[in-house]
């Protein structure tokens, strides 16, 4: 698998099968190469990529990738296809050895969105993200060596996906389930496919899915759910639906996971043993255990003793649409790259249906008097990944600065809901 | 702004495909809180990505408010969901063809 990696350091692996994904990230680890893995993979973000390090690959098991990059087809094995290469003789598994990785070996690098439209990197090592995958496991319960299977419906290439299936499953040897999962008939039939006990890696969305579907779940003896808070209501009924315990992690791409809770317990989060929380003005910073530098978090921490604290949701500026990270000022930025585009700026919308599912969503203002909706949607689709979509986008004439040229968030809903209701 | 969407009738009485076709769009709209009057989509365009412009979140909402009226329970069978949200017509057909209720 290395040797099919070329001469380039990076890789972006965009396997879709988990299975698939572990083999590349292991074969770009063992071969001292780092997996690059951006949120999305828009054509602006991959001639980013493409910038950041030139050399990279993609490596792909879809037939039809459209990611503009010398593509890496995944192999297939000679069973399922005779029109591929003829693999290399199999090797007894007594005659291999697990090769030993350095701790200081850069592992990944993720990406979160930052202000300015350039995506911020940060390299995870190979020895604090396993150092934080098997705190997780202590805190799950599930460190005891009996084997388990673990079914995600997340996908591996998001730090939370990352953690809980990939690097959860390397760290304990427990059985990795190579689907994933999507509507809740689906999820229902995998966990069945896959003998107890079985850990079910999922988010609000999926779960609520799941719930709301009325489809049987199979006993599943831990459910891992993270990327957005869980109500408590819905907690308790999903245990009490899968005759589970549910158990929620805290974390950001940044970090990597830091806290846990059961929601059916109580709202207060639990840092893992070594990390500190500390005060910066408004901001929270994390140091401490697994994580490699002091990190800001872009949510609104209130500690309520040693080791725990509430979670208050994201900071304004922040976006996070079920478990997909931007800013608003990045998306504003972008918006306003676009040829015709005056001003515009994007907002929060105050929708409490869409916020108890989960997924709040965003909305634009825009001053483009060229262009019409389809022309700055198509611009934007390239530019960002779909879920930040403006909903609505709304034309106006000027955008409601003040004095000092900002831009009240009040102010912009206020304006798209007048235009909303005047059209 | 969107229409208020008005409750659909069931049990299912039989309706033809294209009365059909116009429910299972209120209810799109209506499950997704979509800024566009039901009789405004198209039956032809694709549902997901460009054309609507749904993503994956709303394929899932879309599901279960499916699985919720009609008693369909979708699968993410490889060409077969694809082909299902290839259009307002084909979620529709696909739908009248499998429903339990």
């Amino acid at each position: 698998m290395a040797e099919r990696l070329g001469a380039g350091r990076h890789v972006l692996n965009a396997c879709a099968d988990r299975y698939h994904f572990t083999v590349g990230f292991a074969a770009t680890l063992v071969s001292g190469r780092l997996s690059l893995l951006p949120s999305t993979h828009t054509a602006q973000v991959i001639r980013q990529l493409r910038a950041y390090a030139p050399d990279v690959v993609c490596l792909t098991d879809a037939d039809d990738c459209d990611i503009e990059l010398p593509r890496v087809p995944y192999p297939r094995t000679a069973a399922a296809s005779d029109a591929s290469p003829p693999g290399t003789p199999a090797v007894p598994a007594a005659s291999m050895s697990v090769p030993a990785i350095g701790a200081a070996q850069p592992a990944a690098c993720v990406f979160t969105s930052g202000s300015t439209g350039t995506p911020v990197p940060h390299r995870k090592s190979f020895g604090p993200l396993i150092a934080c995958v098997g705190e997780e496991a202590r805190r799950l319960g599930i460190a005891d060596g009996t084997s388990r299977a673990i079914v995600a419906t997340v996908p591996p290439q998001h730090m939370y996906g990352l953690e809980s299936s990939v690097l959860m499953a390397l760290a304990t040897g427990y059985a990795l389930c190579a689907e994933r999962p999507f509507y809740p008939a689906d999820i229902a039939a995998v966990l069945a496919a896959v003998p107890r006990p079985r850990i079910l890696v999922s988010t609000p969305v999926h779960l609520r899915a799941l719930l709301e579907s009325g489809i049987a779940v199979p006993a599943t003896d831990l459910i891992v759910c993270s990327t957005a808070p869980l109500a408590a209501p819905l907690a308790a009924d999903i245990e009490r639906r899968c005759a589970t315990r549910l158990l929620e992690v805290y974390g950001s791409t940044e970090t990597g996971q830091i806290a846990l809770r059961r929601p059916t317990e109580g709202p207060e989060w639990r840092l893992w043993p070594g990390i500190k929380l500390s005060a910066r003005g408004e901001e929270t910073w994390a140091q401490g255990g697994h994580i490699e530098q002091p990190t800001r978090l872009w949510d609104v921490l209130e500690v309520t003793g040693a080791g725990r604290f509430l979670l208050h949701g994201r900071v304004a500026d922040l976006v996070n649409i079920a478990g997909k990270r931007s800013s608003l000022a990045y998306l504003d930025h972008q918006l306003n790259s676009i040829p015709g585009v005056v001003d515009g700026a994007f907002f929060h919308v105050d929708d409490p249906r869409a916020a108890a599912r989960g997924v709040a969503r965003v909305a634009a203002c825009v001053v483009a008097p060229q262009l019409d909706t389809a022309q700055v949607v198509e611009e934007l689709r390239r530019r960002i990944d779909p879920v930040f979509l403006p909903r609505p986008l709304v034309f106006v004439a000027q955008l409601p600065r003040n004095s000092t040229g900002k831009l009240p968030q009040e102010a912009l809903r206020s304006l798209a809901a007048a235009h909303l209701k005047s059209a | 702004m969107s229409e208020k969407v008005s409750p659909l009738r069931q049990p299912a009485a039989p309706v033809s495909a294209a009365a059909f076709m116009d429910e299972v769009a209120g209810l799109i709209v209506e499950a997704l809180n979509l800024d566009v009057a039901p009789a405004d989509i198209d039956p032809a365009q694709p549902l997901y990505g460009e054309g609507l412009g749904l993503d994956s979140i709303d394929i899932l909402e879309i599901a279960l408010a499916v699985s919720k009226r009609y008693g369909v329970q979708l699968r993410a069978d490889g060409e077969e969901n694809e082909r299902i949200f290839g259009s307002l017509r084909q979620l529709a057909d696909y739908i009248t063809a499998h429903r339990t209720k």
